[in-house]
């Protein structure tokens, strides 16, 4: 029996990340489901706001969704504005990401679908039921699996079209009207947070 | 008349876009790349951009919050209609890009909702199990075969378009639309002007609506609301053109795979 119970812990040791990484559709399921929950419940905007917020944290890759919508420009930053340009974005994207959703009341998603592109990404496909006043909607989500244990939301692709890239793309916007100065964009982002 | 018109349009056609034949789908993607599609109007996009967003304000926006909440069977019905009625133009163009199979299914499914759908009411070709529709237009056509863009353009009320598809949209009005033949060309005493009219000010109206919240959200949610509508209408004729909604085929991946934060 302690020879059985040995062997067991030595199989059960020996490959941790067979035993505990998380399937891409599990996880956008079960985060689905949280933020579903949360959005049905009885409480004030403002709580639901902070609540998917500290969802948004766990399962959103916002450092590096922040780098990606920065383009080019981050090859050509200081640590510094770095680290400033990453607080800020965080602070911007916490903000859009959750009133934008808070909008909605109980949305009805079901993971349909996944592909594996790479060791790094798994593109999963789901489809937010329509109600009567709009079609269903098909949402992909980009999903960052480099640490299998602990897979990360990088980008959602809603009928085609991809909100990190359209981000990147206002980004660049803002950059190119402000003669390519970082010090615009962190001065708009800051501004879109404290309004 | 014409003769000058087609003159100017192949002019205009060549000096704005890049002609190349045998095009790939690789070398599609890389021409309508979202990013690499010049604003050469800047000022004059933005000004008509200004323009239209008033025009949603006081027409569109009003009207299409009121459509969205009429019941779902007279929405469907309605979608329904104008998405028949765009046959009329899908289906020289999938001649045109050589998906002959596609022309006929989309012929056989005109005729079916036209007579048994009651005026394309009821999409009873769905029903029947007929492959999804995917509309078509001569934009999409040169683009298919080539073409590439030009430049971005904002028009005012018609909204976002690029040079090829303006310059293409032109076919619409010397021919190539049948709807707009019998209402507005000819004088074939079963339509008017109007008709054609309402139907689009109609198919305005329903995209509108069924995009509500999510045009309501994006103005509230962006730092620069022109970029993001250029950015999405253009990464929406990439995948028209591609034919094609998944990701990997209508994106470069090779930005994502930079960055690394685990």
């Amino acid at each position: 029996m302690k020879k059985k119970l040995l062997i067991f812990l030595i199989v059960f040791f020996s490959y941790p990340t067979f035993l505990l990484s998380i399937e891409p559709d599990i996880f956008v399921q079960s985060t689905v489901n949280r933020a579903s929950k949360l959005l049905g419940e009885d409480i004030s905007k403002n709580e639901k706001i902070e609540k998917l917020k500290l969802i948004a944290k766990e399962t959103v890759d916002i450092k590096g969704i922040g780098f990606y919508t920065l383009g080019a420009k981050r090859k050509s930053l200081s640590k510094e504005e770095k680290e400033k340009y990453s607080s800020l974005f965080e602070e911007y994207f916490l903000k859009s990401f959750s009133s934008r959703l808070a909008e909605y009341t109980n949305p009805e998603i079901d993971v349909i679908n996944k592909e594996k592109l790479n060791d790094n990404y798994t593109i999963v496909n789901s489809v937010l039921k329509a109600t009567n006043e709009r079609p269903e909607i098909n949402i992909d989500w980009r999903i960052y699996t480099k640490d299998s244990d602990n897979p990360l939301i990088r980008d959602l692709i809603i009928e085609g079209l991809s909100l990190a890239r359209t981000q990147k793309e206002e980004f660049a916007s803002v950059l190119s009207s402000n003669e390519d100065n970082i010090k615009a964009l962190f001065k708009v982002l800051e501004e879109f947070s404290s309004n | 008349m014409i003769k000058k018109i087609l003159i100017i349009l192949i002019t205009t056609l060549t000096l704005t876009v890049n002609l190349y034949a045998g095009s790939d789908g690789e070398l599609i993607l890389k021409k309508n790349e979202p990013s690499k599609v010049k604003d050469c109007s800047e000022t004059f996009n933005k000004a008509s951009f200004a323009l239209n967003k008033g025009l949603d304000k006081i027409i569109f926006k009003p009207v299409s919050s009121v459509y969205r909440v009429l019941p779902s069977p007279i929405k469907t019905g309605v979608s329904n209609s104008l998405n028949n009625l765009s046959n009329v133009v899908t289906i020289p163009n999938n001649v045109l890009q050589g998906e002959f199979k596609l022309a006929g299914i989309n012929t056989g499914r005109f005729l079916i909702n036209t007579t048994v759908g009651v005026l394309g009411l009821i999409d009873v070709a769905t029903y029947l199990g007929f492959t999804e529709y995917v509309k078509e237009d001569y934009g999409q056509s040169l683009a298919s075969h080539g073409v590439g863009p030009g430049c971005y353009l904002v028009l005012p009320v018609l909204g976002p378009t690029t040079a090829r598809d303006t310059i293409a949209s032109l076919t619409n009005f010397i021919g190539g639309d049948a709807w707009y033949n019998v209402t507005v060309r000819n004088d074939t005493h079963y339509f008017r002007d109007i008709d054609y009219y309402a139907s689009r000010v109609t198919a305005g109206v329903d995209f509108r609506a069924k995009n509500f919240d999510s045009i309501e959200n994006l103005e509230k949610n962006s730092l620069d609301f022109y970029a993001s509508v250029k950015s999405l209408y253009l990464q929406d004729r990439q995948q028209r053109i591609l034919n094609s909604t998944k990701i990997i085929e209508t994106q470069d991946d090779s930005d994502w795979e930079e960055i690394e934060t685990q």
